[in-house]
């Protein structure tokens, strides 16, 4: 069955995504890891779908991309108000606030 | 295709319209805001906040109305629920949501932030909330929390030019983004493990043995929200975010956004994994221990308050994760249910008033040192006195609110009678007695320094500010001198179905 080759491309999707959010520190590179993550729960979800033979996979899919969409709306909104206020989009130079 | 037929066998539910009418009103009143906003001229706009709290006031009535009914009303196949449990938890979301709004209607327009959109996203954030407290499916969680935290987000980050502000907002969304994220990762887990969303058919499937794919869907789920919470480690973005963001902006994310975390965390512990007790009791044994500790220790060298309020709100958390260190044992479980929503509903009236007092003493001071609390007491006692009744309660000093929350978590520790519950009951007990110290240090600037630059002309406090902190004090007061009050709510509080009745 093809369920498992679907999970590892997922797993190995999700832990790029969780290096990525660790490691990089550019705010919009941050963002499209985290797309990563909510991507492999996409391919889990409907190869779960497949195997469960049942359409509540899809629907979770569908809400997750929904969901997704605003949440990146919001993001790069704020990256935007970020580079207005600094002219920077480096995480590593949020620091204005410490202890 | 099998799912496929069942999709052309689908029937439309039925929709019971008294269960749905504190979300259908809420609804109705973020849109009333929103067209309000477009149509009213600039100079009417101050007219949207009192719209805002009346919305808020008339979604209260359905929940009353549907408290004196008999329930549970069960719609969409037990996919959304309206028991007891969700019925106290909404009361405490819509009030919560009353006191902030009278807290930021001065604020903002002091501030000159007076934008009719932050009563849109404040509401929509509340519906989230409200929406969460009834949410029985994978699917309507997800949802209910993202729908509360993006305009969180948003609120956060409220003062545009100000870059703590975009930093608090920065911060907070992309740690609450990965943790959703991570939470969602986990929910397919439990989702491909069981073959189902419904909470209460994962707590079917979900019994016997612990595989290893089993623990991990359970600790990604219990890690995504444990960022909600902000549980140590999972906490730093709390601090900075309270920091930054406006301070009525942060009596309500420490209060209602924390409380819907733990709501979530409530009903799927209780209603989808409690079969895997041996996977999660040990995990919110670490995080209530390290989130109490870690909480306190940095508190207590704290300069600024709503810093030092931030690490308390932290600490305090740890207090609501102890008695689901032990919930998983037949003999604590429904003490523990009910000793986390009597603390929350303790914390709530306690904390907003905290944050009422501070955001009273900034409009003066315009400072938020605690050394800036040097003899509030000569010339504002009102402030001051409520101020130490508040901390009191925080600290869990009977007979004032608080302490009574604690004595509940304690007694679901005792009540289940294992070894790890008493150890654990052992480390709060003496994180009590720390929290004392930082709390105690602010009541000893009120009380015994004089004002730090010789100014004592007395604070005014404006009207809105007054019901809120009368609402507060008046609960603190009341709840803590009378805890049958809230053991009545904390009884109510069975889900349905699951523990009690």
């Amino acid at each position: 069955m093809l369920l498992n080759q679907f999970l590892f491309l997922s797993a190995i999707l999700f832990c790029i995504g969780v290096y990525g959010v660790i490691a990089r520190k550019n705010a919009v590179l941050v963002l499209m890891s985290i797309e990563l993550i909510l991507n492999s729960v996409n391919i889990n979800l409907l190869a779960f779908a497949m195997r469960n033979g049942n359409a509540d996979g899809h629907t979770f899919a569908l809400y997750v991309i929904a969901v997704a969409a605003a949440e990146v709306g919001v993001g790069l909104a704020m990256v935007l108000l970020m580079y207005r206020n600094r002219r920077s989009i480096a995480l590593d130079e949020l620091s204005e606030m410490r202890g | 295709m099998s799912f496929l037929t069942a999709v052309t066998e689908w029937a439309a539910p039925t929709i019971d319209y008294h269960a749905l009418a504190p979300e259908i009103v809420l609804a109705a009143g973020i849109v009333v805001v929103l067209l309000a906003d477009l149509f009213l001229r600039e100079d009417r706009k101050s007219l949207i906040s009192p719209l805002a709290s009346t919305s808020l006031l008339a979604a209260f009535i359905p929940v009353l109305t549907l408290a004196l009914s008999d329930g549970p009303r069960v719609m969409f196949d037990g996919r959304y629920v309206i028991d007891d449990f969700s019925l106290v938890i909404k009361g405490l979301f819509l009030l919560a949501g009353y006191v902030v709004v009278l807290l930021s209607a001065d604020y903002l327009r002091d501030g000159d932030y007076h934008f009719g959109e932050f009563w849109f996203l404040m509401l929509s954030s509340l519906l989230g909330m409200v929406m969460m407290a009834s949410s029985r499916d994978l699917v309507s969680v997800f949802v209910a929390l993202e729908f509360l935290s993006i305009p969180a987000y948003m609120m956060a980050a409220w003062r545009k030019r100000d870059p703590l502000s975009n930093e608090a907002g920065i911060k907070y969304y992309l740690l609450g983004v990965f943790a959703s994220a991570v939470l969602l990762y986990g929910m397919s887990l439990l989702y491909g493990i069981t073959g189902s969303t419904l909470l209460v058919d994962i707590g079917d499937a979900l019994v016997g043995e612990v595989t290893a794919i089993r623990s991990l869907a359970v600790l990604f789920v219990i890690v995504g929200f444990a960022f909600k919470v902000s549980a140590v480690p999972f906490h730093t973005w709390a601090p900075d975010t309270y920091q930054g963001a406006p301070t009525p902006v942060t009596a309500f994310l420490s209060v209602a956004s924390k409380a819907a975390g733990f709501v979530a965390i409530v009903t799927v512990v209780f209603t989808a994994v409690p079969g895997l007790k041996d996977v999660w009791q040990p995990v919110f044994w670490v995080l209530a221990a390290l989130t109490m500790t870690v909480g306190n220790v940095v508190a207590l060298r704290q300069t600024n308050i709503v810093r030092m309020l931030a690490y308390s709100s932290v600490a305090q958390g740890g207090f609501i994760l102890m008695p689901l260190a032990v919930a998983g044992e037949s003999a604590a479980s429904g003490q523990a249910l009910r000793a986390i929503v009597t603390y929350l509903l303790l914390y709530a009236a306690t904390n907003l008033g905290t944050f009422a007092i501070v955001i009273a003493v900034a409009r003066k001071t315009r400072s938020g040192e605690i050394s800036s609390y040097g003899g509030l007491f000569g010339y504002a006692p009102g402030l001051a006195t409520l101020m130490t009744i508040f901390l009191a309660s925080l600290a869990g000093i009977p007979p004032v609110g608080g302490w009574f929350g604690k004595f509940a978590a304690f007694q679901a520790l005792i009540s289940a009678g294992t070894g790890w519950g008493y150890a654990l009951a052992v480390i709060g007990g003496i994180n009590s007695a720390v929290a004392f110290g930082y709390y105690g240090k602010v009541m000893r600037e009120m009380w015994m320094k004089p004002a730090p630059d010789g100014d004592t002309t007395p604070i005014e406090v404006r009207p809105a500010i007054a019901v809120a902190l009368a609402i507060t004090a008046g609960l603190t007061l009341v709840l803590g001198a009378l805890p049958g009050l809230v053991v009545r709510f904390g009884d109510l509080a069975g889900l349905a179905g699951v523990v009690g009745g």
